[in-house]
């Protein structure tokens, strides 16, 4: 047929199409909303009269995949997103490279913020910003569903916002990821996964995006959600009808930005870094529709009034490990998603039954009140228990078998699961059973 | 053949056997099938093997109850308002990504509109939006006319005395049709039907949309893009999807195999003018089974004017800002979107139909090869094509472009057509299993020579089902979102579904600013139906009559 005519114009159009390369570029993977992206671009190509900002906006995880498939020939001369495991997996592959910035701009930024680093300690990436993590609600819905506000993580598994909260699953959301870190380790492991299953059994959705939250908030889906604060500031500034607020025990970390090894333009990603880095570069995170908290503690000064700053907020003095979070976080993702996401149903189930049978015992007419209370205590118990202790979850073997093809992570996540399911299905049994009692 | 088949092999099988190689080897690299004996120990790739069967099922038998009914009117029936009906009918294919989902939960979600008029009134609500029921209703809703057009193409291509003699005999209504007209559209029927099965199994929107994850499509999706592990589950899962597609196919070929569905004679029954009561009942199901399909749609025109939408009726304020935005600060978008889903759906008729072509008229080897092949694409991941292709194509300067082909935008209007070939393919193929071969032969032993009979005769015949195609594929482009969002090379050079991603991301002009280019979307897409209407309707014969 016309194969060859077909061919050859096509070929035609791909000479056309080849965009024509600029003298200068630096080209952008970004996770970062457009706001922020397009207003560092005007900036930076302000300053940097000639140079060409080139963005390419993906998801986190569709970015790394982009960089790390891309690796025989990088296109890509920065990679700049929130989520912290992004640059670990990227740098543990070796595709970033190291790089020390002007000795002046470093010295103004602390080494940590709370007791998380702000820059990679090998130099492979460095943080631009902070940010912590809330929870944001929805004025409107709160009102109708007679609601109080939320203040601690512990409210999250407040039986009266059964089916009213939303979050984002840890292995889909570098940022919910941190955030459970941070509950195992300031209530422990156990007390942690306690709070975690019941507060998933009081979900009413859990998102596979992270903005999946404050989109579900924003509209009104739900009443409350996990979330990073800018997600929380910035919608507040657009005039969505929410409000925000810091746990006392929080953890602020940084976004960050590196430089792809071997990239195209080496030159100009430097100077996109030091720009980043620099007080011109830090001035820009102020503004209203961005909405995120430079690294240099003394231009909180020049910022605007009353504007949060995570140098002198108090931490709820957690002392965040965070060897211990990026050792464990395939093993802690995966159960996350094995007993609480994959099984929600019937976690959310379970719960629900528990809160019922609560309700019948509280109201106290049965005869066996004692009964039922015991038979409620176990059926809490079995729905909030974790399969394997903290010992388990940084063991070599473990963690080894989530980098692996040896089949031993099947049998793991198999394992987990199988007793979730058992658990949670005993303990609805349980709570029927105390809630006919105290009838 | 030989062309047609390295190309399939280049751009479909290669890569994606780059990528999907993992799940059958161990750390060695060797082959091994543990990963797969582990896929059927596991209870929960088992819930959710059982779930996407079972949607796949359900999703085909509702979508039928509303197709099938809507396929025939538009065919038989004359009526005014008729070529707006096939206009929207095609709309619940486009949902835009994530503002179709904001939309739909808008309206019919725990807090949507629906719900709370429900909860006004009666103090009560229902759960559309919850669990494999919610997703059942979502995909039955967004694939029906996958059915419909399909079923539309064979209907009017039956040949009309066989009608006449059934009712010169005295057989009439529903006994006609199920013992006639049913059996002989079945080549269009099937083909809807199992392009619909398969694209609910392999359906990845609509499970994340409602946060429903025991599915397999979203069970594949989620291990293979998590961050920092390589889940071979995720590509255990992929294979298992492209075993059930070509199973399916088989299958569906195989049945229609048993039977003949050539005819000699073209030309449909004609139209027939509806009166009275009839009129009120057909008028009534169109606009019921539309209303409520194009919910989603309606909530995103809404969308795209409001400014502040939450937990009420209809949004608090309204501005036309996110139009402002679209049209003057970021028109390459919708410029991109055009560029490249023509472009698809142009190769993709050319390639469907020459697929078709060799399928049922040549004895060449490799043939049903090729056929499985292009079909693949359906069962196929976005996310996993992608990947092949960055995998494949990046590395050396492909010749003539002086630049990888992964860093052209041409690799989109590649992973598209390649994409949406199998509809193409489908409809191509349904259309030529009317035309019986002794109507190329007449030709032949008239003198014209294959190719000749293939352009006089063969291609007029089958042009209603090529232009059905190739609507399917434009239409269905335009939202792709999957591996476009791997593959755009850079921001200017995003369509609009990217765009809409980019959108989703901020808060400050966030989903309104989404919703209006998901509004352009819908646009774009019915002025292409409707011309296609307009251009391939009135012609007789094999006449375009979806």
């Amino acid at each position: 047929m016309n194969r060859a005519a077909v061919l050859s114009s096509l070929l035609a159009i791909f000479i056309v199409a080849t965009t024509p390369l600029f003298a200068k570029e630096v080209v952008i993977v970004t996770s970062f909303p457009k706001e922020l992206f397009e207003t560092y671009k005007k900036a930076f190509e302000a300053k940097n009269p000639g140079t060409k900002v080139i963005i390419n906006s993906k998801q986190t995880n569709a970015g790394v995949t982009y960089i790390r498939e891309t690796k025989t020939r990088p296109e890509a001369d920065i990679f700049w997103v929130s989520a912290p495991d992004a640059f670990q997996t990227l740098k543990a592959d070796g595709l970033l490279d190291k790089y020390s910035p002007p000795k002046e701009i470093m010295s103004r930024i602390p080494a940590k913020i709370g007791t998380f680093p702000i820059h990679d300690p090998d130099g492979s990436y460095f943080g631009f910003a902070v940010s912590g993590y809330g929870l944001m609600w929805n004025k409107n819905y709160m009102q109708a569903h007679k609601l109080p506000a939320p203040k601690e993580w512990v409210d999250l598994a407040n039986s009266r916002y059964y089916g009213h909260t939303v979050i984002s699953a840890p292995s889909r959301s570098g940022t919910t990821h941190l955030t459970v870190e941070v509950i195992l380790q300031a209530y422990g492991w156990d007390k942690g996964w306690a709070l975690l299953l019941n507060s998933g059994g009081n979900m009413g959705a859990i998102t596979e995006r992270s903005f999946g939250v404050p989109e579900a908030v924003n509209s009104g889906q739900y009443g409350i959600g996990v979330v990073i604060d800018f997600f929380g500031l910035s919608a507040i500034a657009s005039g969505q009808p929410v409000d925000f607020a810091y746990p006392s025990l929080t953890s602020v970390v940084p976004a960050s930005v590196g430089i792809v090894k071997g990239g195209p333009n080496p030159e100009s990603a430097k100077a996109f870094v030091n720009y980043l880095l620099g007080e011109a570069g830090q001035m820009v995170l102020f503004s209203p529709e961005i909405a995120r908290l430079p690294v240099i503690p003394e231009l909180y000064a020049k910022g605007p009034k009353n504007y949060p700053n995570p140098f002198t907020m108090k931490l709820g003095g957690l002392d965040f490990n965070n060897r211990l979070s990026s050792g464990r976080r395939d093993v802690v993702n995966s159960l996350y998603d094995h007993i609480i996401t994959f099984r929600h149903r019937e976690l959310k189930e379970a719960w629900g039954t528990i809160y019922r049978a609560e309700e019948a015992i509280a109201r106290g007419k049965g005869k066996d009140l004692a009964q039922a209370r015991n038979l409620v205590a176990e059926a809490r118990k079995l729905a909030s228990q974790a399969p394997i202790n903290d010992k388990k979850a940084s063991d070599k073997d473990v963690v080894g078998a989530f980098k692996s093809k040896s089949g031993l992570k099947a049998e793991l996540e198999t394992e987990w699961e199988k007793l979730a399911r058992a658990n949670y299905a005993k303990a609805k049994e349980l709570a029927e059973k105390a809630a006919g009692l105290a009838r | 053949m030989a062309a047609l088949l390295a190309l399939l092999v280049l751009f479909i099988l290669y890569p994606v056997v780059r990528v999907l190689w993992v799940s059958l080897s161990d750390e060695e690299g060797k082959l091994t099938l543990l990963h797969f004996a582990n896929f059927f120990r596991r209870p929960l790739f088992r819930e959710a093997l059982w779930n996407s069967l079972l949607s796949g099922v359900l999703v085909v038998l509702f979508g039928s109850l509303m197709a099938v009914p809507l396929a025939y009117f538009s065919v038989r029936y004359e009526f005014r308002g008729k070529i707006l009906l096939q206009t929207l009918a095609t709309l619940p294919l486009v949902i835009p990504p994530f503002v179709g989902a904001v939309a739909l939960q808008l309206i019919l979600g725990r807090s949507g509109m629906v719900n709370l008029l429900l909860m006004r009134w009666f103090d009560w609500s229902v759960p559309f939006m919850e669990g494999l029921t919610g997703v059942v209703l979502v995909q039955t809703l967004h694939f029906f006319p996958f059915i419909m057009l399909n079923t539309a193409v064979s209907l009017s291509n039956i040949d009309p005395s066989m009608e006449e003699m059934a009712q010169n005999m005295g057989c009439r209504g529903l006994r006609l049709f199920g013992r006639i007209t049913l059996p002989l559209m079945l080549p269009g029927y099937i083909a809807g039907s199992l392009l619909t099965f398969i694209r609910v199994i392999d359906d990845l929107g609509t499970p994340l949309m409602l946060n429903y994850k025991n599915l397999l499509a979203p069970q594949a999706y989620l291990r293979i893009t998590t961050i920092g592990i390589d889940d071979v589950d995720g590509y255990v899962i992929c294979v298992i999807l492209v075993i059930l597609s070509l199973v399916s196919l088989a299958a569906a070929r195989k049945y229609l195999g048993l039977a003949e569905y050539a005819t000699v004679q073209r030309g449909a029954v004609a139209a027939r003018p509806v009166h009275g009561r009839k009129r009120f009942l057909v008028l009534l199901f169109c606009g019921l089974v539309l209303g409520i399909s194009l919910l989603p749609h309606m909530g995103i025109f809404l969308l795209s004017f409001s400014k502040v939408w939450s937990f009420s009726i209809l949004p608090a304020t309204y501005t036309l800002d996110n139009y402002t935005e679209i049209l003057f600060r970021v028109p390459h978008f919708v410029r991109n979107t055009l560029l490249y889903t023509i472009l698809a759906a142009g190769l993709d008729v050319i390639l469907g139909a020459a697929i078709a072509f060799l399928l049922l008229r040549s004895r060449i080897w490799g043939r049903n090869l090729l056929d499985a092949i292009a079909t693949l694409p359906l069962a196929i991941p976005g996310v996993v094509l992608a990947v092949g292709y960055l995998r494949v194509f990046h590395g050396w300067d492909f010749p003539g472009a002086g630049a990888p082909l992964t860093s052209t935008w041409f690799i989109l209007v590649i992973a598209y057509t390649m994409r949406r070939l199998p509809y193409t393919v489908r409809a191509s193929y349904a259309a030529l299993q009317q035309v019986h071969v002794s109507l190329e032969e007449s030709a032949q032993n008239l003198g014209a020579n294959r190719l000749k009979t293939f352009y006089k005769v063969t291609l007029p015949l089958i042009t209603g089902g090529l232009v059905a195609g190739g609507l399917i594929a434009f239409i269905t482009s335009s939202v792709e979102l999957s591996s476009t969002i791997m593959l755009v090379p850079r921001f200017e050079l995003g369509p609009i579904s990217y765009g809409i991603y980019v959108y989703m991301q901020s808060a400050a002009l966030g989903r309104g600013a989404g919703a209006a280019l998901g509004v352009v979307a819908i646009l774009l897409v019915s002025l292409g139906t409707y011309l296609t209407h307009r251009v391939f309707g009135g012609r007789a014969g094999s006449a375009f009559r979806v």
